[in-house]
């Protein structure tokens, strides 16, 4: 029977007791007492033998859709194949067993591959400066923030506690400016699915401390004004973040630092190929241009008289993250940079935008798409197809053709929004047998709307009642 | 989609009915719909005093949160504890037992400034 | 070209689908002038290629392979037991997405509520999220969640012995906060509490190896009103009360310990946890139980409406990823563990490091300077303690962190930590080479 059928137990159900899932040594030394107000009582883990352990993460995992077996056109989540190559270089023991206190005579060769790292991705980006001290990008955006406001306070700028962020911004970007302390300001886009020029302009004044931009945007364009956009709002007093989660389509074809862009996080876990592994860790490198790279989060790694040494950028905001960013996950995109070099990034940025342009060419009579201009490596459709269907539907469908959907309700501009983005990893052959998903299913639409109300009905659950877990919350196991 | 004629609107969709010296705050039948099964309720604490148009607490769906806002300022004199346990209370009577709030007016006359059940009725396109 | 598939025939196929004659067409909107610029970076290499220049450059670093190791600070070196990596390392969780479509992702969800689940119980509250990027920063949210919980409170009471690194990152994430970050010195129970208070923070055990106990401490706390937080050894929780059952109101601990490699210094694992009280205002992922149609048992991210995705600029936080990996092979760690591993693990680290600090309590020259302890213990030296450190590197023993890497003003004392992977052997030689290189 397919392990993904069967209803898997919870580990706490599997555990029976005495047994023991992992022998340990006996000890030899002497045994001390503990401190007598202080010893815990009860402890209620689970006890499992080891087969039973396996058995049951094994099986847990086969429930999964996962790049390694399935198609993911995940828009802004860049679903790329994550090279196994980069697995073996991460577990080298002499990244996996490094101490980040031992000293940095006896970690040259962490700090070399940091330094490395942070020249290859500001010369990809076109920016003076990196660092990796950020986990995510989330974490990215909200280093960049902090050097900004640090910036203004510097310079005596106290005024200027706006932020702008254009309507189709991911939500990190204006949740970030809250932990920052600044307030948001919205700016529609245009007619063209750009950020509206005259909007912009009306919007600057001396109470804007910068804007955030993301290029391509989240409906998959590239914002054409990018450098007047700049150059507006640094005439203004204002700084510019960039936010890269969309970098794959411009690797190789455009480096945002010359564009104006004062500081920009990559999303290591997107464009730089690491595993996503079920929601994380990722790395949100940052880069910044020379108004702003004294400002970076420290350390970052320096190279003096041919040994490497840590420095705290000469402004620096502090630490963002104890020790040195995700260390493990930069060794990952930097074995990947390795493994492309110059002319491999620059087709990764090729490949995926013909990708994207090609699905787009092939679905968009069905599926309209609310700027049919040329897309870049990402394009938005709209689900409400038929008559009483909406984008879950076509969505919670998609699964039972053993595909993931695609991001859906999300730029929120666009109503029932699909954001459809295949990666440069896919081949042709997977990509038709996308279209030919999507168009079967928008025949189910229009004739069997109970197959798409119903879906999915190849998955070990069916669609589940978030109402009731948000309602009554079961965070965790109570026997 | 009902609406309580003894009540009057604000364009955000909260009501207010007078009954006695308090009145009584909630959502509308067309804000519970539009919002979907409601999950959470989150309400200020009683004898808080807030002005007209201001956040008293904010109405979550799976999908969605909204702020709340005050038809008319005053000091909060009660609120509705079942909503704790059972928050589809507002789905299911957003005018009666869904209530959320009574609250001592600071100034009566605000009531004038909301719409009528006939006025709120036509900006959502009732009858 | 690594990882592309298609060949020149598929895309001549595809732009002829497209109605273009050329990719660089689909370009068109990059400014001319800025499209495609020259990369100074190296062609391309070869997997194997790749392999040995990356191989060369981690043999570069120092190991507990080649050295007898007794330094901890904040990054542990513990047995990892081999089906953690290779449950984890599995292509179905390593490779799968943020689980936003329950229904493909039911193997990612049960395992964060499992890890949910033990985790709590160890750090004895109720709800814990899907992780935090490391401790420092569960520890400054965990923060942050308290001062949200006050209209009119902005003291946070911090303990002088927090980690350095912990303390730098609580204090950059409190920036653009209204806060009097305020200083105390010695066990929790003490400190100056007033009803300005938010939260008073303590360290269990505190960056020189000190537990002290907790519960008069989140009594002290809560007689004024505010707040009681705890940054917690997770593993100690094991052997001794864990802070929710001495009154914490929100916890933070460091799950690098349970399971996950060293890495140097990341990705880690900030647990972060709280009571019912405060489950709306935590901020990161949670997985709650909830069922289909079919009355079957399933698990979905919910109370999402505190996340950025839905609250945008009123989120609890910008936080998007969670640590998923690392979560996971904690979590995988904890139920090979079980209920006696985890007790017996621990108690190698208790017995072993005491014993440790009586060898060199009675070494000449040496004193032991943390009163009661878990695995790492402060002791004065009679020579700097850097210069102790590389002596004994070269002998194969990293005997532990010299304090002075934090605080110029202490060249003589170090924090040694024991763990169970330290034999008797190693701790009798290590007190010996102590010994040795004092004369």
């Amino acid at each position: 029977m397919n392990a993904a059928a069967v209803q898997e137990p919870l580990i706490f159900e599997l555990s029976v007791e005495g047994r023991v899932g992992c022998a340990l040594p006996k000890s030899d030394v002497p045994h001390y007492e503990l401190p007598k107000d202080l010893e815990r009582e009860t402890l209620n883990l689970p006890q499992v033998d080891e087969l039973t352990l396996v058995r049951h993460f094994s099986r847990l995992s086969q429930k999964n859709y996962s790049i390694d077996t399935n198609f993911y056109p995940l828009g802004s989540c860049t679903m790329k194949y994550n090279p196994k190559a980069n697995e073996v270089a991460a577990n080298m023991a002499g990244w996996r067993l490094s101490h980040p206190l031992v000293g940095e005579k006896y970690s040259q060769g962490s700090l070399e591959l940091i330094y490395r790292l942070q020249a290859s991705l500001a010369e990809i980006g076109g920016f003076k400066a990196v660092s990796l001290q950020p986990a995510a990008g989330a974490h990215g955006e909200l280093s960049g923030i902090l050097m900004i406001r640090k910036y203004l306070l510097d310079h005596g700028e106290t005024k200027r506690t706006k932020m702008l962020i254009p309507d189709s911004a991911h939500g990190t970007n204006p949740a970030s400016c809250t932990m920052a302390g600044f307030v948001t300001q919205t700016i529609p886009s245009g007619p063209d699915g750009n950020i509206d020029m005259k909007a912009l302009k009306a919007a600057l004044d001396d109470t804007v401390a910068g804007i955030m931009i993301t290029n391509p945007n989240t409906l998959g364009l590239f914002e054409k004004n990018i450098e007047r956009i700049a150059a507006l709002v640094h005439k203004a007093g204002g700084l510019v973040y960039g936010d890269g989660a969309n970098m794959n389509a411009l690797v190789g074809v455009f480096k945002p630092g010359e564009a104006g862009i004062d500081v920009m996080h990559f999303n290591l876990h997107k464009t730089f190929s690491t595993p996503h592994g079920g929601g994380g860790p990722g790395a949100g490198m940052i880069a910044a241009g020379k108004t702003l790279a004294a400002y970076l989060p420290g350390p970052t790694v320096a190279m003096k008289r041919g040994k490497f040494e840590f420095e705290m950028p000469e402004k620096s905001i502090g630490h963002v993250k104890a020790f040195y960013g995700n260390f493990g996950v930069l060794v990952r995109a930097y074995s990947y940079i390795l493994l492309q070099g110059r002319e491999g990034l620059r087709r990764i940025a090729e490949n995926s935008v013909l990708n994207a342009n090609y699905l787009k060419a092939k679905i968009e009579k069905t599926y309209p798409v609310k700027y049919p201009h040329s897309c870049m490596h990402e394009f938005v459709a709209m689900g409400d197809i038929a008559p009483g269907i909406r984008t879950t539907d076509i969505a919670k469908r998609l699964i039972d053709y053993g595909i993931h959907p695609p991001t859906v309700y999300f730029p929120l501009i666009v109503p029932e929004a699909l954001m459809i983005e295949p990666t440069e990893t896919e081949s042709k052959a997977t990509l038709d047998m996308f279209v030919d998903a999507m168009l079967a299913i928008a025949k189910e639409a229009k004739e069997e709307p109970e197959l798409l109300h119903n879906a999915p009905v190849t998955t070990p659950v069916g669609r589940l009642d978030e109402v009731l877990a948000a309602r009554n919350p079961i965070l965790c196991y109570k026997d | 989609m009902s609406i309580d004629a003894g009540a009057r609107y604000a364009e955000s969709h909260e009501y207010a009915r007078q009954e006695g010296a308090t009145v009584v705050v909630g959502i509308s039948d067309h804000a519970q719909a539009e919002l979907g099964d409601i999950v959470f309720v989150e309400l200020p604490q009683v004898g808080k005093v807030i002005g007209k148009g201001q956040n008293f607490g904010t109405v979550e769906s799976v999908k969605a949160a909204s702020d709340l806002y005050m038809p008319i300022g005053g000091k909060v004199v009660e609120v509705n504890a079942a909503l704790q346990s059972d928050p589809a209370l507002v789905n299911k009577d957003p005018y009666g037992a869904g209530w959320m709030l009574k609250v001592e007016p600071t100034n009566l006359s605000e009531m004038d400034q909301l719409l009528d059940a006939k006025s709120y009725g036509k900006t959502i396109g009732e009858e | 070209m690594p990882f592309i598939a298609n060949t020149d025939a598929d895309r001549k196929a595809m732009l002829d689908a497209i109605g273009k004659s050329s990719v660089e067409e689909l370009f068109a909107d990059i400014p001319e002038k800025r499209r495609f610029p020259e990369l100074k970076l190296p062609e391309g290499k070869s997997e194997q290629e790749v392999l040995r220049e990356l191989a060369d450059l981690a043999s570069r670093n120092l190991t507990p392979e080649r050295k007898a190791w007794f330094l901890g600070a904040g990054a542990y070196n513990h047995f990892i037991p081999a089906v953690v990596p290779a449950l984890a390392s599995r292509g179905e969780f390593l490779t799968a997405y943020t689980p936003y479509q329950p229904e493909v992702a039911q193997g990612t969800l049960q395992s964060i509520f499992e890890y949910q689940s033990m985790a709590a119980e160890l750090l004895g509250v109720p709800v814990v999220n899907a992780s935090h990027y490391d401790v420092a920063t569960a520890l400054a949210e965990g923060i942050i969640m308290a001062l949200k919980n006050y209209s009119d409170r902005t003291e946070v009471l911090l303990p002088r012995d927090l980690h350095p690194e912990y303390k730098k990152v609580v204090e950059l994430y409190l920036e653009p906060f209204k806060v009097e970050l305020r200083e105390y010195v010695g066990a929790p129970e003490v400190a100056p509490v007033s009803d300005k208070t938010a939260c008073l923070v303590a360290s269990y055990p505190t960056f020189t190896g000190e537990v002290y106990p907790l519960a008069k401490a989140a009594e002290a706390a809560h007689s004024v009103g505010a707040l009681f937080i705890v940054q917690a050894d997770p593993m100690m929780c094991a052997l001794f009360k864990s802070p929710g059952a001495q009154g914490a109101d929100i916890v933070a601990a460091e799950g690098q310990c349970l399971g996950n490699p060293m890495n140097f210094g990341g990705p880690f694992l900030g647990m972060l946890g709280t009571t019912t009280q405060l489950m709306r205002k935590i901020p990161g992922r949670l997985v709650g139980q909830t069922k289909d149609s079919a009355d079957r048992r399933g698990f979905v991210l919910t109370l999402s409406t505190r996340e950025q995705h839905i609250r945008r600029e009123k989120a609890v936080s910008n936080i998007c990823s969670n640590q998923g990996l690392t979560m996971l092979q904690t979590c995988i760690y904890l139920a090979a563990m079980g209920k006696n591993g985890m007790r017996t693990v621990a108690s190698l680290c208790y017995d072993k490091a005491h014993y440790a600090a009586e060898l060199i309590n009675g070494t000449p020259g040496y004193k032991v300077q943390t009163n009661s302890f878990f695995k790492e213990f402060l002791i004065s030296t009679p020579i700097a303690a850097e210069e102790i450190f590389d002596r004994l590197v070269k002998r194969g023993f990293v005997p532990g962190l010299p304090v002075s890497r934090y605080d110029a003003s202490k060249p003589n004392e170090l924090l040694v930590c024991v763990t169970e992977v330290n034999t008797k052997s190693e701790i009798d030689s290590l007190a010996q080479l102590l010994k040795e290189v004092a004369q």
